[in-house]
Formats: structure tokens, C-alpha cells, sequence
């Protein structure tokens, strides 16, 4: 890397920062109880009494502790009224949505353990109790904040009537699935979700989280942290292989993926892997009709947090380039402690087409935003 | 510098090289038998083990992929002939020497005795249907990796063979391959001077990934990059280099071109997380140019030249690749073992220099 | 280059900062011990308030397991990525040859001298019986 003394102003093209679109934005709740009030008797009861059952050893926290307090969060972020980073509106605008003007943020709650849930009925009534809870905290007082509907994929029929629930709503941008669940996602018992979610105009955002009670690599569960963090990137290159192999791009014509929190400076080389591989097993995928990369650069949008620093910093440009800047989002994954700041995150000055493509248009385009 | 196939694709500049991947295959479980000592002998023939096929299923042997149409035998799994692999490979590419990794059923046994009892007769068997037969082949020691144990047991027992060049893992077994308790294998390793070669493959102890069972053996195969990818990170993350500095891990048929990329995100996750794992005093990326290297093919080259120029100079090192022809496995045809657009001075440290320097033991015979 | 006073001595106790403005620049002026140092209030990495971070120690392991708490609050940890620095010198741990985050001269100074002048008092009245933090800048 060659930083040395920052003591630099942002780079002369830095005003086409102001009004981008943050394609991960991070609500928290400022208590236990505030999806209380849109569950009904029955699943409050059940959520006071068992509460949230995942696939893991701890109930409440990660398995793998961050290096800051809050699971990991910006130290600078906590609100001084007291409560969890992200969950103090006036805060979140005051770091983020009013200091860089952003046109929208693009919400991830990675709150209520919805999707994740093993009672999936409760699930279900978690995924709609979050979706309310958006929408009266964030989505109303800041129209700028766009939800993101909340599903438990286990239950078939409730994720479609929630999907259908909201279509046409446009304060909903997209369906968010965590990517790891009990099975790939591109396996066709989620079919029809990923069709309701076509059918009804929303991208399908896959924004790194899950607990589907997998070891997080293939070789088994890692002891650190450190390596947890860069196995989110593996997670993601498997789930762009499943929705690829399993034809589902061929079955969804019009279904879009976001890959969010996962980085992206290593889809070109997952690109060749598996274009070099089908030619030799194509036999075994008769139902691909077109080439893997093909199908990833028409379907696959990638957002850019945790952005990679290559050793070399014209690398980015390589890579952008591979990837095709039209599908690149910038995200700021605000308040996570490796969230990345607008003005500095890419070490590199982009063309400035590039960036009004990163920053905004492309965003724009995918949600069909102002 | 040369870049066209025809300067350095075929067989005369692979004439001297040093093969560091091949595969042949236990033919049947019986060709074991008098390989194996009286007790286990007698445990393998009551359960009838000899008459099943102890085949893997990281390696399906009829997947095109992994036999080579014109490199396919009349009877026998792809790889169990010696004739074969002389006509097919070492008669007509010339390398100087070729490294002989077993993959079997062995490494997968729940079993940590019977694993190990298989993989001590499938060492003595390389030995002297393989080794004994052609003397330009070389061997990994093939260990029972869910036991560290006995697989340190079996590395003394072969290592005084300098024939045996290497020590063999899957990439993804129980237990990340960092992890302490795998650390009598690395021990036993750097003791003897021999790598670690850490090969495509599962145990399958877990699914291939986080997401849990893919449906294709395409996805697995995909798969094997990340698995690779994890491995090392737990390698790095857990000290492995730090406490064994004189290790050397080679990376066999694990596609190449992901690792860049990879290593960016461990420097990043590293510059933030470094006091979790205190030990790391270096970017990833420094200690892996040191202690790992990986084998050429399959090679997942990017679509164009100007691409993988860029790439080789995102490695950072000219000293990573090793040559290996990944016999008999589909990666290329004819002769062309080598992907197209590799620099001329590039080929020869990947053919013969970095081999040499990875595996100190083929010094010792080099005629 | 000018002196400025910042603050008095015992604004700023062992173990704390305090982060000041001079010509414009946020400086976090840290004191370990009875010594004064003082960094820019900007992380090298991508412009965090760098002094606002946890004050913490050096953990170091010679060995895998071997974890030893060393220099204890000489570090200042970003409060965005992490990242350590010597309050002494600003320079980076994960990244010491080529990462670092601006230092500048710190002294202190007894009222008495400093009113012989030239100084810039940022908004700290100076009388000769104090003790003062002087910045130059």
C-alpha cells in the first residue's frame, strides 16, 4: 500500500460523492422490545418465553467476537443518548445521510434473526414484524432510507405472501436472504421465492449473514475472527456457483442478485474458474445455456464494502474493469467497524464515468430510482 | 520474452522438467493386501474390504475432468498403470522427475487405525510397484489426516526414503488445517525437510461450504478454490509459519488465479485484526510469497493475455509456481501442458528452479 | 512554524487526551506518563478521527499462545478499522515502513517562559505560575 501521511483533502472529483446511493445501510433497534408492538399475542408470547433459536452455540451474539464493542462496531458510532450504534436516526444522518447527502441508503437489518429462525412460523412473524418496524422507524421519517423486506426461506408460503405483500411498495427497494441458510440457495426448493421476488420487480439482496449451522469453510470451523471475516468471501463465491450451476438464471430470466458485504475483487478469477470447469463438465449441467460468466455479469450486481486495498493500487482498476463497472455499487455498510468512507475507500482516482456508475447510476438503474 | 504456444508449450522445453502433480491410482483395494501387516490384513479380509472400491468422491474416475480421453485405460482406474503413465507422460514429455500423489479412501476412513493401516500400505506399495519400477518418480507420503499422531508416526517411518519428497493433506478435512492439534504433522515435516502438499479434495466432513450440500459436481469441483483459500488462512491465522519457520505448504490443483485476490482481503482483515493473532508480526501476503507454492494446472487462466500478465504480476513472486501436468486429470491436450502466454523466463523457474528449491530432496539425485 | 499553547498541564492526565484545534488542524494531544505527544486527529486509511479511538496496549505473541500485554497505553487504536498506532511516533503497526499518521513537536513549557513569547494561546490564558502544553506547528 502506499499511504503514507494522510493529511490529503479529498480528491478534486470528490463532490460526485454527494448524492450516492448506499447500498448498505445499517439499522439497529434501540431495545429488545421494539417489534413488539408488530407481533401478534401469540408470537410475543412465544418471543418472551423461548425467543430466537438459531444454529449455533451461543443464543444472543456472534460465535465469532469483533475486535470493537457492539459486535464489531465504528467506535465513533455510538449514539450519545444511549443505545446501539445505528439505531438513533438523527445520528445515522448526521454521519452519514446528511454529511454525504446521500439520495438513498439501501437498508440491511440484521436485526430479529428472521431469517435464520428454526421455528420458521415464528420466522415468518419475525420477517414481518421487522418489514413493519422499517418502515415506522426508518423508511417514513427519512424517505431517503428504502427497506428491505425480510423473509425466513425455510417457510415457502409465508416468504411469497410477505413478497407479494409488498410489491408495489415503494419504500421496499429489494428481498434480502442471508446467503447462509440450510442449503445453497440456488437449489430449487427456493425457486418459487426467487421467482415471487422477480415476479414482483425487487433484486434479491444477499447480504453476508446466516446462520445455517455450516461449518464456515469446507475444512470445518475456523478458531479466529480473522479468518471468519475473509470466509465471507468464500461464502459468497459459492453461493455465485450455486444460483449459476443450478440454472436458476435460466428459469428466472428476470431475476437480479446483489451481493452485498462480501467485497468483489475476486469474481473475475471465480468467473474463469468456472467457465474453464463447465467446458469440461457441461455434460453434467445440460440446463446451462450460456456460459457461467455470462450469466453472472447479466444477473450479479456486486456492492464494494469491505473494498479490497491491493498491494498495487492500480490493481482496482484491473478489476473494476473485469467486472465491468456497470455493476458495481458503492456501500458504506455504516456502522460496521469496516465500513468504508465515500471519499477515501478507493485508493485510486476512478475515471469519472466509472464513478458516477459506482456511486450512483448503476443503483439507480437496478432500483429504478429518481 | 517468447509468449506463443509453440515456444514453450510442447514437449521440448518440458523435457527436464519436474512434474509436481500426478496421480496414480490404487488399481483395486486387493493389490494392497500384501502390503499391509498380518493384523490389518486379517481385518480388511474379515470385513471383506478388498472386494469394495475405495474411490473418493472429491474424484468421481469417470468425470470427463478427471481422466484425459486419450489417457483413459482399457481396464483400471485412470492412473493405476505404470506402462501407461510411461507412454502417456514420462516417455513423451521428458520431465526429469514426477511426483506421484495417491489420492484414495484411506485419507477419508472415520476410522483413524484403518486409515492409518491403509495409508502405511499404500506408501509401501508406491514404494515398490512405483518407485522401485522408475526411477524418475517421486512420492508423497500419504497420512491418516484426522490423526495427527499417526500420520507424524508415518512420516518417520517413510522419511528416511528420500524418495518420498512430501507429505500429503486434503484441503478440507475435521478440523481447519491450522489448528494445534494438526500441528505434530507439520512438525514431523519440517523435521524431515519435507513440504506440506495440500491437495484438492474433502473428507467431507462438512459440506464444501457455509451454504451446505451443492447439487453438482461442478459446484464441488468449483468449490475446491475456496477450500484452498480457507486452508491457507487457517494456516497463516493459526502461526503455523511462525512456530515452523522452515515449512514450505504446496498448494496442488487448486486453480491459481484466486489467490490474489485472497490475499488482498487477509492483508485488509489483518491490518484491522492483528491483535486477535498477535503472532502475525507480517501481511499475509508477505508470509505466503515465503512459504507457499502452488502447482500450475488446472491452471484457471484468465480470457486474455494482457489479463494474465497482470495477474502473474499480482502474485508478486516468480518463485510460487511449480509445473504439474495433473496426469492423467482433462486440464489440456496433447502436449500443451503449459497455459499459453507465460513468459519464457517464467517457464523455466516454474519447470525446474522453484521445484528444485521446493522439494530440497530432488536435489540430491539430480543427475 | 509558531508555538501554540493548547492547554495546561493538568487539563490532560496520565492515561488521556485531549484533542485540540491549531490553524485549523485537529491535533489529539495524548499524554503517557509525563510526556506529551501529539497526532493528527486523521487516520491515514480513510480519515477517521484517529485520536478518538480506544487508547490501548501492544499485544505481541514471539509464539503461537504465547500472548503478552506490552506498552501498555502507548497505542492509539482507529476507532473505524482498527488499526494501531504509536502515540509516540505515529507510526502503524500493520504497516510501519509506509503507514503512519502525523506526528507533531510537543512540549511542555512553564508559564514564566512562555510569556517572553512569541506564542499563539489557543483560547488557554497564560500566567507565569502555570505549566503549559505547547504545540509547534
Amino acid at each position: 500500500m502506499n499511504v503514507t501521511v494522510l493529511d490529503r483533502k479529498p480528491d478534486r472529483g470528490a463532490q460526485s460523492h454527494l448524492g450516492f446511493i448506499d447500498c448498505d445501510v445499517h439499522p439497529y433497534v434501540k431495545g429488545p422490545n421494539d417489534f413488539d408492538p408488530f407481533l401478534s399475542k401469540r408470537w410475543l408470547e412465544h418471543k418472551q418465553t423461548i425467543g430466537g433459536r438459531t444454529r449455533q452455540g451461543l443464543a444472543k451474539t456472534s460465535m465469532y467476537p469483533r475486535m470493537s464493542p457492539g459486535v464489531g462496531m465504528r467506535m465513533d458510532s455510538w449514539p450519545k443518548t444511549g443505545g446501539h450504534p445505528g439505531s438513533d436516526l438523527p445520528m445515522m444522518q448526521e454521519q452519514l445521510l446528511d454529511l454525504f447527502d446521500v439520495a438513498y441508503g439501501l437498508l440491511a437489518p440484521l436485526v430479529g434473526g428472521a431469517g435464520g429462525e428454526r421455528n420458521v412460523e415464528f420466522g415468518a412473524a419475525m420477517a414481518t414484524a421487522v418489514n413493519e418496524w422499517q418502515l415506522a422507524h426508518w423508511c417514513d421519517p427519512d424517505p431517503r432510507l428504502l427497506g428491505a423486506i425480510q423473509v425466513n426461506v425455510e417457510h415457502t408460503e409465508a416468504a411469497i405472501a410477505e413478497i407479494e405483500k409488498r410489491a408495489g411498495d415503494r419504500r421496499f427497494a429489494q428481498v434480502n436472504i442471508p446467503p447462509r441458510g440450510l442449503e445453497p440457495l440456488g437449489r430449487r426448493r427456493y425457486w418459487p421465492i426467487l421467482e415471487a421476488c422477480a415476479a414482483n420487480g425487487f433484486p434479491v439482496s444477499l447480504h453476508l449473514g446466516g446462520t445455517g449451522g455450516h461449518a464456515s469453510t469446507g475444512g470445518g470451523w475456523p478458531s479466529f475472527y480473522h479468518e471468519e471475516h475473509p470466509s465471507y468471501v468464500q461464502t459468497m463465491q459459492t453461493l455465485v456457483t450455486s444460483l449459476v450451476c443450478e440454472g436458476v438464471f435460466e428459469r428466472i430470466p428476470n431475476l437480479k442478485i446483489v451481493l452485498v458485504e462480501g467485497g468483489f475483487a475476486w469474481l473475475p478469477a471465480l468467473c474463469w474458474r468456472l467457465d474453464k470447469h463447465w467446458k469440461r463438465l457441461r455434460a453434467e449441467v445440460p440446463h446451462l445455456k450460456r456460459s457461467p460468466s455470462e450469466y453472472v455479469h447479466d444477473h450479479i450486481w456486486v456492492t464494494t464494502q469491505p473494498i479490497e486495498e491491493p498491494e498495487r493500487p492500480q490493481d482496482m482498476l484491473s478489476i473494476l474493469e473485469w467486472i465491468g463497472p456497470d455493476r458495481v455499487m458503492f456501500s458504506t455498510d455504516y456502522p460496521h467497524w469496516d465500513q468504508d468512507d465515500p471519499r477515501y475507500a478507493f485508493k485510486i482516482p476512478l475515471p469519472d464515468d466509472w464513478k458516477r456508475k459506482i456511486y450512483r447510476d448503476n443503483a439507480r438503474a437496478l432500483y429504478n430510482l429518481d | 520474452m517468447a509468449h506463443s504456444q509453440g515456444d514453450h508449450g510442447g514437449r521440448d522445453c518440458l523435457a527436464g522438467a519436474i512434474d509436481c502433480d500426478i496421480h496414480p491410482a490404487v488399481p483395486s483395494t486387493r493389490v494392497l493386501l500384501p502390503y499391509l501387516d498380518d493384523y490389518w490384513r486379517e481385518h480388511i479380509l474379515r470385513r471383506g474390504l478388498e472386494r469394495e472400491n475405495l474411490e473418493t468422491s472429491s474424484y468421481p474416475a469417470n468425470a470427463p475432468i478427471n481422466c484425459r480421453p486419450d489417457w483413459r485405460l482399457p481396464s483400471g482406474p485412470p492412473g493405476s498403470s505404470l506402462a501407461a503413465l510411461q507412454s502417456h507422460l514420462l516417455d513423451r514429455l521428458r520431465p526429469s522427475f514426477a511426483i506421484c500423489n495417491v489420492i484414495h479412501g484411506a485419507q477419508v476412513m472415520l476410522s483413524e487405525d484403518l486409515s492409518a493401516a491403509l495409508c502405511r500400505a499404500i506408501n509401501n506399495w508406491i514404494r515398490a510397484e512405483w518407485l522401485d519400477q522408475d526411477p524418475r518418480l517421486r512420492a508423497s507420503i500419504v497420512v491418516p489426516p484426522h490423526s495427527a499422531e499417526l500420520a507424524a508416526e508415518e512420516i518417520e517411518r517413510c522419511a528416511p526414503d528420500r524418495r518420498f519428497v512430501q507429505v500429503l493433506l486434503l484441503a478440507m478435512t475435521e478440523l481447519p488445517l491450522g489448528r494445534r492439534q494438526n500441528w505434530p504433522i507439520y512438525r514431523a515435516a519440517e523435521a524431515h525437510g519435507l513440504p506440506i502438499g495440500i491437495h484438492a479434495g474433502s473428507s467431507f466432513r462438512h459440506p464444501p461450504s457455509a451454504l451446505g450440500w451443492p447439487s453438482y459436481y461442478l459446484e464441488d469441483y468449483v468449490s475446491q478454490s475456496q477450500g484452498f483459500a480457507a486452508a491457507l488462512n487457517s494456516l497463516v491465522s493459526e502461526g503455523v509459519f511462525v512456530k515452523f519457520p522452515a515449512l514450505k505448504v504446496v498448494l496442488i490443483e487448486s486453480g491459481v488465479t484466486w489467490l490474489p485476490a485472497s490475499l488482498w482481503r487477509l492483508d485488509k482483515t489483518w491490518r484491522g485484526v492483528r491483535s486477535e493473532v498477535p503472532w502475525l508480526e507480517q501481511l499475509p501476503t508477505e508470509t505466503v510469497r515465503k512459504h507457499v507454492r502452488l502447482t500450475l494446472q488446472p491452471f484457471d487462466a484468465p480470457p486474455t493475455e494482457k489479463q494474465l500478465q497482470t495477474l502473474l504480476e499480482q502474485l508478486g513472486s516468480d518463485r510460487m509456481l511449480l509445473f504439474s501436468s495433473d496426469y492423467p486429470h482433462w486440464h489440456f491436450d496433447g502436449d500443451d501442458a503449459l497455459p499459453a502466454g507465460l513468459p519464457a523466463d517464467l517457464v523455466r523457474k516454474i519447470c525446474v528452479d522453484n521445484p528444485l528449491e521446493t522439494y530440497p530432496r530432488l536435489k540430491e539425485t539430480m543427475r | 512554524m509558531n508555538r501554540h499553547v493548547v492547554a495546561k498541564v493538568e487539563d490532560i492526565q496520565p492515561g488521556t487526551r485531549k484533542i485540540v484545534t491549531v490553524k485549523g488542524r485537529e491535533i489529539g494531544i495524548f499524554r503517557v506518563g509525563d510526556d506529551f505527544y501529539g497526532l493528527i486527529n486523521r487516520c491515514p486509511h480513510q480519515g477517521a478521527p484517529l485520536c478518538r479511538g480506544e487508547i490501548v496496549s501492544r499485544l505481541v505473541a514471539p509464539s503461537p499462545g504465547d500472548y503478552r500485554l506490552t506498552r501498555p497505553g502507548e497505542m492509539i487504536r482507529c476507532p473505524w478499522h482498527c488499526w494501531e498506532f504509536d502515540i509516540r511516533t505515529g507510526q502503524s503497526l500493520c504497516d510501519p515502513n509506509s503507514v503512519q499518521a502525523r506526528a507533531f513537536d510537543v512540549a511542555v513549557e512553564p508559564g514564566r517562559a512562555l510569556v517572553e513569547g512569541p506564542f499563539v494561546a489557543e483560547s488557554v490564558p497564560v500566567t507565569v505560575e502555570e505549566t503549559y502544553v505547547v504545540v509547534t506547528l
